[in-house]
Parts: C-alpha cells; sequence; structure tokens
C-alpha cells in the first residue's frame, strides 16, 4: 500500500507553483556568489561543503580564511585546491601565489568537479557519474527502509552550495584554462630592498602583485566599473615558512617579527575594499614564538587549524578509527552583526575518503540549550526537594 | 547599547560619570560587542564621538549600529562622530603611495619606532574640532573609542610608545575636556608569555577607571552561554571601589543579556 518514494521530494523541474522567490535585482549577481542567510553577506563556496557549513555557510567576499597547516601540510594543501577548484569551475579568477612548489604545479593538480543536474555548464559532459550501486539492489528484509534517505555523516547545510570535487582525478587542462588564472612564486622573485618599508622583500611584492591585479582586472569596489563583475580568488601557500624569507619559524625571537602581520592586515584592508576572498595556509606547528600565531589568527577573519592524525599517537587511538584528523575552528568572523554563527559544537574531525574530504561531527553536543523540553522541570517544581533537584534530569 | 548592561554599571545615556578611563579586554572571546554598546551609548548621548576603527571597516559598525537603532552615517554627516577607518587608509600607506611625509595619523605604519605622535594629534584635533552641531548647541564632552588597541602591537609599535599615547588621550580628554575614554585589546592566551602585550595590559589596567573583560567559559565551550565578563570598578571617590563582580552573558542579534553565574535559561 505504501506508494514508492512518496517521502522523497518530486522530481526537479516541475515546479509550477505560483510563489516564486523574489528576485533581488539590486544586488550584484556572479557566478558561484550568493548572498549570506545571517547577515546579507555575498558569500561564495570554499570548494569544501562541510566546511563551509563549519564556518557558517560560506566565506564572505572580503575576508580571509586562515588554514593552520597540518604537520605534513597534505590536508591543508587539498583545502587550498578544493578552493582554488570551485574558484575555476565557477568562472572566478584565480592568483596563487606559493614558495616551495611552482603555482603551475599546484594548479595541475586541482581536483576534477563531479558533473550531475546541478552542476556548472562550463565543465564537460561525459564524465564519470557518481552512482551508488548499494542504491540500485533492492531490500528483501527490512524493506520498509528502501526509501529512507541514507544516513549523512558529513556536515551538510540544506541548500546545495559549491561543488563536488572527485580527488582521485585531476581537473581537465581545458577546463583549468578557461579561467584567468594570475601566480606569483616567491623564488623567482628577485629581491629588491625596499628600506623605507616596514615589510620584507618578498611579502612586500606579493602585496604589490595583488594590488596591481586588483587594480588593473577591475576588482576594486570603490571604482565604477561598467563591466561584468567577478570575484577573485586568493590562494596563498605556506605564508610564514622561512622561504618566504622569514624567521618565523626558526628563532624564538626574529627579527622580522611584524612583517608577516604587516603583510596580513595591508591584505585584509585591500580585501575590504575590493570582490576578492583569499585562503592563506599557515605552518603554525614551526612557529616558535606562540604569541605570533595568535596575533596571526586575530588578523583574520576566519581561522582554522587541522591537525592530522599522522605521525602522531591519535593515529592508533581507537577513538579516532573512522578519522584522518582533527578540524579546529580558532576564529569565526563576525560580520555586520553582533553575532557569529554558533555551531553546536567544536569537536570535528575530518577524514579523506577516496574521492572526497569530509568533515563530520566527533560525537553529538550535549543535550543541555533552552531549545530542548526538559519534562523533569515540572517535576522539580513540584514536589522534590531542593536538595536533589540539581540532578534530576540527568538520571537514566 | 545594552540595558541591561547600563544597569549593571548603572549609567545611562541621561546621566554617566565622565572622565571614565574604560578598558574592554578579552581572552578566547570576543569582546567587541561591547565596543558596539558604547558607540550607540556615547552617540545616543549626545557626545562627540572620536573613533579609531583600526580592525573593520566603516561598513561593518554601521551596519552593527544600524540593528541597535543608531545611524554612524547620520553622526558623521552632522559632525558628531570622527571615524578612522585604520584597514581602508593603511593600504595607501604601506604601499608608500600617498607622498605626504609624515602628517598623516597613521604614520605609524611606515616607522613604527617613532611613536603614534600623529595619531595622537589626530584624536586631539578631531575631539576639539566642530564641538557645536547645526543648532549651535553643544555636543557633550567627548569620547574616544579604539576598537583593537593591540592591533598596533602587531604593526611593530612597541608597547611603550602605546601607553605613552594612552596617558596622553587621557591626559586630553578625560582630565582637561571630562570626556571618557573606551579601549578594547585582547590579551594572550594564559599560557603563552608576550612581553609586550602583559606590559600594555598591566598599563590598561593601572591606568582605568572601569574594566570590563570577557572571556570563554572556564568549564569550556556552550552554545547559549557565549562566556563570561568580569566588571572591576576601580573609580576612588563612592563605594565601589576595586569591586570585582562576574557575570555570564549571551549576545543575541540586537543586544546581549547578562545573568549572574549559573542562572541561564538552559540550566535552569
Amino acid at each position: 500500500m505504501a506508494v514508492p518514494g512518496i517521502g522523497m521530494a518530486g522530481p526537479a523541474g516541475v515546479n509550477t507553483t505560483s510563489f516564486q522567490k523574489k528576485s533581488r535585482s539590486k544586488l550584484v549577481s556572479i557566478p558561484g556568489t550568493r548572498p549570506s542567510v545571517q547577515n546579507g553577506q555575498l558569500i561564495v563556496s570554499t570548494g569544501v561543503t562541510s566546511l563551509d557549513y563549519v564556518i557558517g555557510g560560506g566565506l564572505a567576499v572580503g575576508t580571509l580564511l586562515l588554514v593552520e597547516e597540518d604537520r605534513y601540510d597534505s590536508y591543508s594543501r587539498m583545502l587550498l585546491k578544493y578552493f582554488l577548484a570551485e574558484g575555476v569551475v565557477c568562472g572566478h579568477e584565480v592568483f596563487l601565489a606559493s614558495d616551495r612548489d611552482h603555482p603551475d604545479e599546484i594548479m595541475q593538480e586541482l581536483p576534477s568537479p563531479i558533473v550531475d543536474e546541478v552542476g556548472s555548464v562550463k565543465t564537460k559532459e561525459g564524465q564519470a557519474q557518481p552512482c551508488d550501486q548499494e542504491n540500485q539492489d533492492t531490500m528483501t528484509i527490512a524493506w520498509r527502509y528502501q526509501n529512507q534517505p541514507k544516513v549523512q555523516n558529513a556536515l551538510a547545510s540544506s541548500v546545495r552550495f559549491g561543488h563536488y570535487y572527485d580527488v582521485s582525478k585531476t581537473m581537465e587542462p581545458e577546463v583549468r584554462q578557461a579561467v584567468k588564472c594570475h601566480s606569483f612564486y616567491a623564488l623567482q622573485e628577485s629581491p629588491t630592498t625596499t628600506e623605507l618599508s616596514l615589510l620584507s622583500s618578498p611579502y612586500h611584492a606579493l602585496l604589490q602583485s595583488i594590488q596591481s591585479v586588483i587594480r588593473k582586472e577591475g576588482f576594486d569596489v570603490s571604482t565604477p566599473q561598467s563591466k561584468v563583475r567577478n570575484v577573485l580568488r586568493l590562494g596563498l601557500h605556506s605564508l610564514g615558512s622561512p622561504l618566504w624569507g622569514d624567521d618565523l619559524c626558526c628563532t624564538d625571537n626574529p627579527t622580522h617579527c611584524h612583517a608577516l602581520t604587516t603583510f596580513l592586515y595591508a591584505l585584509r584592508g585591500l580585501l575590504r575594499t575590493s570582490l576578492s576572498v583569499a585562503v592563506v595556509t599557515v605552518p603554525s606547528h614551526l612557529m616558535q614564538n606562540k604569541s605570533v600565531m595568535g596575533q596571526i589568527i586575530r588578523l583574520s577573519d576566519t581561522a582554522i587549524a587541522l591537525e592530522s592524525f599522522r605521525g602522531s599517537e591519535k593515529e592508533t587511538n581507537p577513538l579516532y578509527k573512522d578519522y584522518h584528523g582533527l578540524l579546529h575552528v580558532r576564529q569565526v568572523p563576525r560580520l555586520n552583526c553582533l553575532v557569529c554563527e554558533v555551531p553546536d559544537t567544536k569537536d570535528l574531525a575530518f577524514k579523506l575518503k577516496r574521492k572526497q574530504f569530509t568533515i563530520e561531527r566527533l560525537h553529538l553536543p550535549p543535550d543541555l540549550s533552552e531549545t530542548v523540553s526538559r519534562v523533569s522541570k515540572i517535576e522539580l517544581a513540584g514536589g522534590c526537594g531542593t536538595t536533589a533537584t540539581g540532578n534530576k534530569h540527568l538520571d537514566f | 547599547m545594552f540595558p541591561e548592561l547600563n544597569s549593571i554599571l548603572s549609567s545611562s545615556p541621561d546621566s554617566f560619570r565622565s572622565g571614565d578611563f574604560i578598558v574592554l579586554s578579552d581572552r578566547q572571546a570576543d569582546a567587541s560587542f561591547l565596543i558596539h554598546h558604547y558607540l550607540s551609548f556615547y552617540l545616543r548621548a549626545g557626545c562627540k564621538v572620536c573613533f579609531l576603527g583600526l580592525v573593520q571597516s566603516f561598513s561593518h559598525y554601521s551596519a552593527v549600529s544600524q540593528r541597535l537603532g543608531v545611524s554612524l552615517t547620520q553622526a558623521r554627516e552632522k559632525g558628531q562622530l570622527v571615524f578612522l577607518e585604520g584597514l581602508k587608509d593603511s593600504i595607501g600607506v604601506i604601499s608608500q603611495e600617498e607622498s605626504s611625509q609624515s602628517k598623516l595619523p597613521l604614520s605609524y605604519l611606515r616607522s613604527p619606532g617613532a611613536g603614534l605622535e600623529c595619531l595622537f594629534k589626530f584624536v586631539e584635533s578631531s575631539v576639539s574640532q566642530n564641538t557645536e552641531n547645526e543648532d549651535g548647541e553643544k555636543w557633550g564632552p567627548p569620547v574616544l573609542l579604539i576598537d583593537d588597541l593591540s592591533v598596533l602591537l602587531s604593526l611593530g609599535v612597541s608597547a611603550g610608545a602605546i601607553l605613552d599615547f594612552t596617558l596622553y588621550c587621557q591626559a586630553t580628554i578625560c582630565s582637561e575636556l571630562q570626556g571618557n575614554i573606551v579601549i578594547l585589546v585582547r590579551r594572550e592566551e594564559e599560557d603563552v608569555d608576550d612581553e609586550g602585550s602583559n606590559l600594555l595590559q598591566k598599563g590598561l589596567i593601572h591606568q582605568c577607571s572601569l574594566a570590563l573583560h570577557v572571556e570563554g567559559l572556564p568549564t569550556g565551550y556552550c552554545r547559549d552561554i557565549h562566556g563570561q565578563m568580569e566588571v572591576w570598578w576601580r573609580s576612588r571617590e563612592d563605594a565601589m571601589y576595586n569591586q570585582r563582580k562576574v557575570f555570564h552573558y549571551k549576545v543575541h542579534d540586537k543586544g546581549a543579556s547578562f545573568f549572574a553565574r549559573g542562572t541561564s535559561s538552559a540550566l535552569l
């Protein structure tokens, strides 16, 4: 008697209701962006859907995401590649600065987008569809659960935002070359001495390079532009490492103690006045001076840290057997509002599946909140003496 | 402006103590909601406000103040508010495009060793200019608000120079003009021993008449209690001398609620 699929959402494309969403013509519509539900900020996806969820929907345009690298820089590098790949698929312009590997090398490693019905038009047709084999076979017992949605562990919001990627494959070169890509290679820059400047030379050159891209390509919001607006995605890899000419990692008392913080301050100023969004990775585990790291976090808007289990004793801990590392959300921005996105738990873990990087809750949060309905409350008000009431609702 | 905080501090826009030096500090929490409180508080009180916004853009402060019922744009046009947008102005100074040497308020970006004299000159001139509104009435006592003084440490200014700057401001604004100062600083984590930051913190606490310190809950993260706020009265005249009180708080969309420890509605 149960109609198959009655609980499922109707097929896409038959939406003929007269209740159309009011389109906001005033807002600039750039592909790959949407206004945030909390504060109306224009946000872009980081490329990892579960990361978007964790940091409150996505990255607001004009802000900076700081990623503290894991020990071997494998997962933080993956996040950076996801971020750039999302930019490529959405048709945003990309700026990549790196120190050890050449920017072009990193660009070649971008993960391939998974094409499906909502996917971008730009990606090629005929790529492997992600078909779930388990869904095909019918259940012989417990058939009632046939049409139930599968248990979703990964964090995601209800509205689809961003694309999915297959990290086992790299992006097709022609897709990658369709967008404009600027790059900056720290080792290639000839050392120029600027006596007046507080910034040491690679940071100064990088700042000037970013500034000139923003000016020339018209990402500046202050100057009125007639042409179509676009978003610039900046990916800055391993800032603060010795290859950037910085001795933050080497000594406790670095000589250019304020070079990186000043650079980040100026970069934030640049981002705020332009249609650009930046992801900066920093090898925080190498930094000897912890107070500098605190300053760096405060100078960025969103800050997350990746703690990989690889090479640590947590690798063998049975609690963490399903995961590859922990994700710490150090800071969530407050933009145009008093409150920031408050997550229900801060214990998050990430894992790298065969094709996908996801972030999941390590455990469910304790059920203590204003919204939870508590039966024991009435009982408390009733007969019980005041002495025993404290742990009443914790009894099993 | 949060009415609950006003009743804790027993002040209101109609009657508040002048000559106060208020220090807001935070650790593992964000005390910037208090800066928004004071900004809307003093604008409602009709004071002449000088705001040094070193870490956020004008539009951010403006959007939040709109929710709290104060328009920054109007206040700026009327001449009540002088707003220094540190982030926006810093780019030109750091990339050395603007040619005028050492006259800018942000000249410390170029030569952090030279101190904050230019910034003080800017503050001094902005609180003494345009002291009347269009009806010829005088604005109230001048108020200086600084959002995140400790960012100057990251930019290479020494803690001594920053403390000199605050002492000059206190002498001018609090003592001479009977106005108020509100300063936000960020404290380092407990296990981090940073000389400059500690010195700045100690110096400001020594100077201040009221300190509000915001901290995350010592027992860990909670969704319904955002942290605890310690109020420390240091004023000398009345009975409140050197008294401390701790409250839990929760920030809402348009305000914040403060309650005694253990009385959150999530617990009761």
